[in-house]
């Protein structure tokens, strides 16, 4: 239950970021909504390390930075193939392993390939993710790799992430 | 000052829809799920975050600019959620992608693999 201030704080700052009100019924009725909030969460147990990684916002926000210019790259890849010739496009369906341990550090390592256009993950086995690509190229096992290893490192944090990845290299 | 920020927005706005009607584009004109759901992620990452950059510029810095990039936050958290769903479903229901060059393919299309 550590986890659970972290979560009332962010929720209480999510409420007044989207209201910005500050009249004493409106405040009530804020508290009250958080209060909810938390309590459902809790009802769910979904509040643990995985789903409140405010620990490591900082790592996460500076992975998303990185991730936006892979986003930019592969945005201008892959307009370039829809308004290129037709049969252009050379899809493949790859399976790659993961060095991330969390299921916070798989999730974000799979949603960041989903985010990315080009790269989609269709299925998850344990640490081995199903992607289909839109070009051969983009989905080899050494394409992924930095994305796997940032996405591990802001999850997981840098030791455990470099461990993992020197002991598969 | 402020007209500069306004046309910048717009353009930035503009450029943001462009990459939709790209998006769009690519969904008409790629071949199957798997890579009309390329084309999709276009829209939801290039277009998106454009036209909440160009809203931001002509908004300028205030609450409204908080509430947009928590829109922004919230479309790149859910819409790989939502393609990866898609994926997944179809993926599931025993769907075979089109495997290698889109012109072979066409040819032979039961010659995907799983």
């Amino acid at each position: 239950m550590i986890y659970l201030p972290g979560l009332l704080v962010a929720l209480a700052a999510l409420w007044f970021a989207l209201s910005g009100e500050t009249a004493p019924m409106f405040l009530a009725l804020g508290a009250l909504s958080v209060l909810v909030t938390l309590w459902l969460a809790a009802r769910l147990r979904i509040i643990d390390r995985d789903a409140s990684p405010y620990h490591r916002l900082v790592q996460l926000a500076l992975y998303l930075v990185w991730l936006m210019g892979q986003i930019v790259k592969a945005n201008i890849a892959v307009i370039a193939k829809v308004l290129g010739p037709r049969h252009a496009i050379d899809p493949a369906l790859v399976r790659l392993k993961t060095s991330a341990k969390t299921d916070l550090g798989r999730a974000l390592f799979a949603n960041s390939i989903t985010l990315t256009p080009g790269t989609v993950t269709v299925d998850i086995e344990g640490d081995l993710l199903v992607v289909h690509a839109l070009v051969r190229e983009a989905a080899t096992v050494h394409s992924f790799s930095p994305m796997d290893r940032h996405a591990a490192k802001a999850a997981d944090g840098g030791h455990a992430a470099k461990a993992a990845h020197g002991g598969k290299a | 000052m402020a007209d500069a920020l306004f046309w910048a927005g717009g353009g930035l706005a503009a450029a943001g829809a462009l990459l939709a009607l790209i998006g769009a584009l690519g969904v008409l004109r790629f071949p199957d799920v798997y890579t009309r759901i390329h084309a999709a992620s276009i829209t939801d990452t290039g277009g998106a975050t454009l036209m909440i950059l160009g809203l931001c510029l002509i908004s300028g810095l205030s609450l409204v600019t908080l509430k947009l990039v928590l829109v922004w936050v919230f479309i790149m958290l859910t819409s790989p959620a939502a393609a990866n769903a898609l994926a997944n479903a179809a993926y599931s229901a025993g769907h075979t992608p089109w495997i290698g060059s889109f012109r072979i393919m066409q040819d032979n299309r039961k010659g995907g693999s799983r």
